[in-house]
Formats: structure tokens, C-alpha cells, sequence
């Protein structure tokens, strides 16, 4: 059968199981948007590019599928980097498709020409200009095994437009053929051994699970693992909902804003498993003084994350799931009962009665607390709601304060820490789950740099819901500034009323809301929860002095950690 | 210099060489010397980078490189269980007065002279990198107008059947 490579392309989609994607058309991917009227395959217009890669991450995010999305060349491939590197970073799998032009232009410096797969090759874990309509298919079948497999990510096809308005003979190949790439997924019988007796001897573990717990599917095997050992567990941001929050073993999220328990439970443990998560910055703290004391179990499926940060004393290479399973089933065989833990349990629940966490209570009249926003909408939402967010203060406060009881509800960018994530996220997300409540908590800083997707959200029906927490600020760089630069602050305010919120969101085809008083709080939301046939904006104004805390510095030790004002000094009970 | 050698297998594919090298700058990791070289299997070309031994592990390095997709396969040679070999090319100012000189130079180091102008000589010298430095330096005070060498290619040292010495202790008595 004779096809064009357009049409081989949205066909070698459509073989891939692919039901949805986000783009936006130009110039050199035309000859692909024709087929798409004739496919299956729904194609939801967004109004930037950034914002086709960020819908494709919340889609991917929320279903374990890859999320595609398919844009032209030039400045809409250059558009798509920041999406690609968010993705690089969080192991998301997505598939990238961008025209290019014709082969004969390529390199002449052409109308919408960039280099592409030279710009896009450090963000993304595989690329490749397809220059033969005959290798599409098989490319196409190559770059999902890539994205999907081993340490998952973004893949790149980019599509010179006259590849795309050739012939060529479809066929559909029985498999990939690739000789540099066969992930091990299986964990090593002797290390397994060997993390099992280290597991069922250690006095103060912690099993400090992070994204890739999430990516490999292992939240049962994971609850089983601590339920069989009884070791309390961390989930890192990436992690959040890997583990139920609602757990008596579930300590919350460790790192630079985690809760004084997760992050001193690291400190103290005697040996940390960790699975599927990398040591990075943010949960570490200073390097050299993180988690003195501990032996180190590490388990990932990227053998390059073993030894990166800190040397494992048992390293295992493979896909967390299995890993878990086969750990379980190893522990169950060791034949001597589990460490005598209960000192360990008590000072862990001693730790968090002395510190939970808190806020002080708003003043009379004054603006609300972000922190109170957040839980209210958490306790009017339905348990299994996902929610996104952007990056800064309200991402903290919505993974501290959030209870995620279930995997794949908590959308966020971690790695990169892409401000302007939260709306198309969720839109992304929504799509990916229409059977969910998808909530974004955003900034007013995050908001106005992607909202403009809503427009997209509108003209598609995609009923996402989206809360500002509005503090006029760029939040989080306010909190730096006041912390360590003497409170001069530099190029940080924005104006609680400039653009008008409420105005904007109307203007973009949404239901729009502005909340100023406590009492109104929750009976906005839950008028927002009743909207199910177009997007809704909630503008809360929030207090701005407000900080996130528990707080380490950046360059400090994990054991300084900053507790909220009225809490004991951290220092005097961790002893 | 403290260096490790690596030859690395990759699929002969346009990008390949801007993939490996785009890894070695963006993880920081600083490269002395880079061949590419095709095989006998057309599939593949043989990378041979020798890398600086202290600007980064040499496990994460292997670990970074080995996922690109289009790496096949990672061999480290250590330094001192292979052989390495790199090609040098000079052109040097001979003069009536030096050329017997430099003619003989290249001579003692069994180089090769391979183009001759009236005011100067090109030569070649293949060996092993440090005969090369010797080579070079011992030439410089003729002056050198143009200088290339390719960078080592190395493969490891074969195996050899030593002979055998039977124990004799057991057997006595």
C-alpha cells in the first residue's frame, strides 16, 4: 500500500495507540494535518507551542501513556525546548513531532529553518531527522519503546516537510532493532540478597521513594514492601501520592520545604532505600552532611543515578516494580523477624507532634492564608482529584498541605521547575482523565506566563479548574530576598490587580471568581466544583508576607532545618 | 598526564559524533583527544576518546555515555594493558643549511619524509604519543610552519600463552 509519509505518520500514531495529541500547524508540518482529518486521533489546538508540550506532560503524567505533541519548524520547535527539558528532567515519556524544512533546504538558513535535532539533543533522551519517508514507521515504532521504556523521556522526531509529501510502501514493524539500548529491568538475585538482610537488620530505616516509583507502577508493591517491614517511608515531590499520605507509616516529603520528620528521619536513619529517586539538591541539602549515618540501598533503572551523588553500599539496576516485588519476596525469606524498631517509630511520632505543620492563624480582616486556600479546596475536592501545579511558594504549600492518597494525582514540574507548568498541565491532565476533577493551584507570576491556554481549554470543552493564589508577588524570590538578602527587594512585585484575573479569564471563555475574605472561600470553590462544561478561575488574594516553611537553606545541612516562626528551634530536640 | 581511554562502539549514524561530544561538554568532562574511525562491520564506527582522569569519575562518565541510544558497546583500556598508537604530520623549515639535519632526525626516529619544497619538509611520524612528544619537540627548534597529529587509537593488548612452569612442590616423595 502506497502512502505519503503524512500519512504513514499519523497512521504509525494511530498503530502506537495514540487517542490524543496537542499542536498547533505551520508551514513545513501542513502535508500531517491533512491525514488528521481523516484519523481517529483527536487533535486539541493549543494557542503556543509550550503549551502542546506541557498538556502532553500532564497527559503523561496522569496516564503512564506518552503524550504527543506535533508542531511546525523554527521558532515553534525552539517553543517546544522548555517542554522537552521539563520532561528530560522528570522522566515523562513523550513523543515530540516537528516539521522541518525540505531536504534540499535543509541547511541553507530557509524560512522557519533551525537545527532542531542539534538543539533539542541535550533535552531530550533520543532524537532523529527523519530524511527517508521509508524509515517512518519504524522510527515512529522506535521513538514509543524509547520513551516508554527503561528510564523513561522525551523522544524527538523531526520531519523534513517534502519526507512528509513523499510516497512510500507502509508497513508496520514487528519490533525495534535497537543494539545501543536494552534497559535491564531485572534486579541483580545477589544484591536483592543482600538489600533484604540489610532491610530486616537495620534499626532506623527509611525507604525514600521518589518518581520513578511512580513511572515503573510500583505503589502496590511499594505498600507492600512497608507493610511486610513496617519502615516508615518519605515521598520526595516527584513522589507525592506514590504512597498514601493518609499511611501511619507515611512521613511526607523530605527536602530544602519538606516536613521536619521526613527531613530528620533521613538524617538519623542507619540505612536508606531508595528507589527510584535521584539525591537531588533539593533533597539532600548540603551533600556531605546528608544522611551521615546511613548505609544506602539504592534501586533505579538509570544506572548512571547510581554513584552520581552518593556511593550506594548495595546498588541495584532495574525497573522499581520488579525490584520491589523481588525485595519483598527476598525480605519474606531472610527467616529472621524484622529489627526491633519501636525506638525508632517513637521518635519519629515524637518528631511529629512537635512539629507539624503550621501557619499562624490569619488576622482579622487581614488576606488570606494561602496554606488555609489550599486545605479547604482540599477537603471540598473529591479524594481522587489530581492537581497541578506550577513552581514557587504555592507548589510547596499544595505538596505539604495536599493529602495524596492515591498515585498519579499530583502533576508537577520538579526537575526544571518551569513556572507557567500548572495551566496547560492540567489541561493535559483533564484530557487525559476526564473522569477526574483536575485542579491547578498556580501563582499569579506562573499564571500569566501560559494562561493564555485557557482560551484553548474553553474552545475544547476541557473543564479544568484553576486557583490563583494571588499575593502580587513573585513569591518565593520575595522569601529569598527577605531571608538572605537583608529584605531589598529587587523586581519581585507584580500587583495584585494588574491584569485584572477576573477580567482575563472571562475574557478567555472561562467562569472567574475573586476570593478576599475567609468566609468566602469555601463557598467559591464549591460553585466552582458544580462547573463542569468550561474552565473556571478562582483569583484568591493571599497574604504576601507569607513564607514557606519548614525551610534549609540552600547550601546548608539537611539538620538546620528553619521551622515556622512559633515552632521550637529544630536544633534542640533533634538531639 | 593521568588519562583513561575509551573506545566506544556507536552506530554509524549522521550525529553520533556531536551526541558523544555534547555529552562531554554539557557534564563538564573534558576530552584530550577524540578518533573516529569506521569498522569492518559497516553498521558501526569505533570512537577512541581519550579522557582527562581527573575532570570526572570515569564510571559516571561510561555510565553518562552508555545511554545515549546509539552507543553499542564501552571499553575501557587501561593505559597500561593496551596499545596505543597516534600519527603525526609536520611541516618543517629545512634550509640547505638544517635540511640534513632534520633528514636525519626523522631517520633516527624511523619517520618518514613525504613531501619536499625547496625551503622546508613534510614529515610523518606514527608511534606511540609519547615517542610522538619526543619527536615534536626535538623538531620545534628547526620551526614548524603546520603541525596535525590525529589523537590516539588504541585496542587492547592480545593475551599471551605464557608458558606454562608445572608446580613441583607435592611431588617430591
Amino acid at each position: 500500500m502506497k502512502l505519503t509519509g503524512a500519512q504513514a505518520l499519523i497512521k504509525s500514531l494511530e498503530m502506537e495507540g495514540v487517542d490524543v495529541m496537542f499542536g498547533l500547524p505551520g508551514g513545513c508540518i501542513l502535508p500531517a494535518y491533512d491525514p488528521l482529518l481523516d484519523s481517529t486521533i483527536r487533535h486539541i489546538l493549543v494557542r503556543h507551542e509550550q503549551g502542546a508540550g506541557h498538556m502532553a506532560e500532564g497527559y503523561a503524567h496522569v496516564t503512564g501513556r506518552p503524550g504527543v505533541a506535533m508542531v511546525t519548524s523554527g521558532p515553534a520547535a525552539t517553543n517546544l525546548v522548555t517542554p522537552l527539558c521539563d520532561a528530560y528532567m522528570d522522566s515523562i515519556p513523550m513523543i515530540a513531532i516537528t516539521g522541518q524544512v525540505s531536504r534540499p533546504a535543509i541547511g541553507t538558513d530557509a524560512f522557519q529553518e533551525c537545527d532542531t535535532v542539534g538543539i533539542t539533543r541535550a533535552v531530550t533522551k533520543h532524537n532523529e531527522l527523519i530524511m527517508d519517508p521509508e524509515d517512518i514507521p519504524r522510527l515512529v515504532r522506535e521513538a514509543f519503546h524509547i520513551a516508554t521504556t527503561g528510564r523513561p523521556g522525551p523522544v524527538l522526531l523531526d520531519v523534513p516537510k517534502d519526507v512528509l509529501q513523499a510516497e512510500m510502501t507502509w508497513y508496520w514493524p514487528d519490533g525495534v532493532d535497537l543494539p545501543g539500548y536494552r534497559p535491564t529491568v531485572k534486579g541483580h538475585p545477589r544484591m536483592i540478597k543482600e538489600a533484604a538482610q540489610m532491610i530486616t537488620a537495620a534499626r532506623r530505616p527509611v525507604l525514600y521513594v521518589g518518581g520513578g516509583v511512580l513511572k515503573s507502577r510500583a505503589a502496590e508493591a511499594l505498600r507492600a514492601l512497608a507493610d511486610l517491614t513496617g519502615i516508615p517511608v518519605v515521598t520526595t515531590l516527584m513522589a507525592r501520592g506514590a504512597f498514601p499520605d493518609s499511611h501511619p507509616l507515611c512521613l511526607g516529603m523530605p527536602g530544602m520545604h519538606g516536613n521536619f520528620t521526613a527531613v530528620t528521619a533521613m538524617q538519623h536513619a542507619d540505612l536508606l532505600i531508595a528507589l527510584g529517586a535521584r539525591f537531588d539538591d533539593r533533597v539532600t541539602g548540603r551533600v556531605g552532611a546528608f544522611a551521615p549515618d546511613a548505609q544506602i540501598i539504592h534501586v533505579d533503572v538509570d544506572p548512571a543515578e547510581l554513584g552520581k551523588v552518593r556511593r550506594p553500599d548495595v546498588p541495584i539496576v532495574g525497573d522499581c516494580r520488579q525490584v520491589i516485588e523481588e525485595l519483598v519476596e527476598a525480605v519474606k525469606a531472610v527467616g529472621t523477624p524484622q529489627a526491633d524498631r519501636t525506638e525508632w517509630i517513637a521518635t519519629l511520632r515524637r518528631w511529629q507532634a512537635d512539629y507539624p505543620l503550621t501557619y499562624e492563624a490569619p488576622e482579622e480582616g487581614g488576606p488570606l492564608k494561602p496554606q488555609m486556600v489550599i486545605e479547604t479546596l482540599r477537603d471540598a475536592c473529591p479524594p481522587d482529584t489530581i492537581v497541578a501545579s506550577g513552581v514557587g511558594q504555592h507548589q510547596m504549600w499544595t505538596s505539604q498541605y495536599w493529602k495524596f492518597d492515591h498515585p498519579y494525582t499530583w502533576v508537577n514540574s520538579g526537575g526544571l521547575g518551569t513556572m507557567g507548568f500548572a495551566v496547560p498541565a492540567a489541561i493535559g491532565a483533564k484530557v487525559g482523565r476526564p473522569d477526574r476533577m483536575v485542579w491547578a493551584v498556580d501563582g499569579d507570576g506562573c499564571f500569566q506566563m501560559t494562561a493564555q491556554e485557557l482560551v484553548t481549554a474553553s474552545a475544547e470543552r476541557i473543564p479544568v479548574k484553576i486557583a490563583i493564589l494571588n499575593n502580587a508577588y513573585l513569591g518565593m524570590v520575595r522569601q529569598w530576598q527577605e531571608m538572605f538578602y537583608d529584605e531589598r527587594y529587587s523586581e519581585v512585585y507584580l500587583s495584585p490587580d494588574l491584569p485584572d484575573y477576573v477580567k482575563w479569564a472571562e475574557a478567555m471563555g472561562c467562569v472567574a471568581f475573586r476570593v478576599e475574605t475567609p468566609e468566602d472561600v469555601l463557598p467559591t470553590i464549591e460553585k466552582a466544583n458544580q462547573i463542569d462544561d468550561r474552565p473556571v478561575v478562582i483569583d484568591f488574594r493571599t497574604d504576601s508576607s507569607e513564607k514557606v516553611f519548614p525551610m534549609v537553606a540552600a547550601g546548608a545541612s539537611n539538620d538546620d532545618v528553619l521551622t515556622a516562626p512559633g515552632v521550637t528551634p529544630a536544633r534542640d530536640l533533634a538531639r | 598526564m593521568a588519562h583513561h581511554i575509551l573506545t566506544v562502539l556507536v552506530e554509524n549514524k549522521s550525529g553520533v559524533l556531536a551526541r558523544v561530544s555534547g555529552l562531554f561538554s554539557r557534564r563538564g568532562y573534558n576530552i584530550e583527544s577524540l578518533a573516529v574511525a569506521p569498522t569492518d562491520d559497516e553498521r558501526f564506527s569505533r570512537i577512541t576518546i581519550v579522557v582527562d582522569a581527573d575532570s570526572a569519575p570515569i564510571e559516571q562518565i561510561t555510565k553518562q555515555l552508555f545511554k545515549l541510544i546509539s552507543v553499542v558497546k564501552i571499553s575501557e583500556l587501561e593505559p597500561s594493558s593496551a596499545v596505543e598508537r597516534e600519527l603525526l604530520m609536520a611541516t618543517v623549515r629545512a634550509d640547505a643549511a638544517s635540511r640534513s639535519q632534520v633528514i636525519e632526525l626523522v631517520g633516527v626516529f624511523e619517520g618518514k619524509i613525504i613531501d619536499v619544497g625547496s625551503e622546508g619538509l613534510t614529515v610523518m611520524l606514527a608511534g606511540q604519543p609519547s615517542k610522538l612528544d619526543d619527536f615534536e619537540d626535538l623538531l620545534r627548534p628547526f620551526g614548524i610552519s603546520d603541525i596535525q597529529r590525529t589523537g590516539r587509537v588504541a585496542l587492547p593488548r592480545l593475551e599471551r600463552n605464557t608458558p606454562r612452569l608445572r608446580s613441583v612442590k607435592g611431588k617430591v616423595g
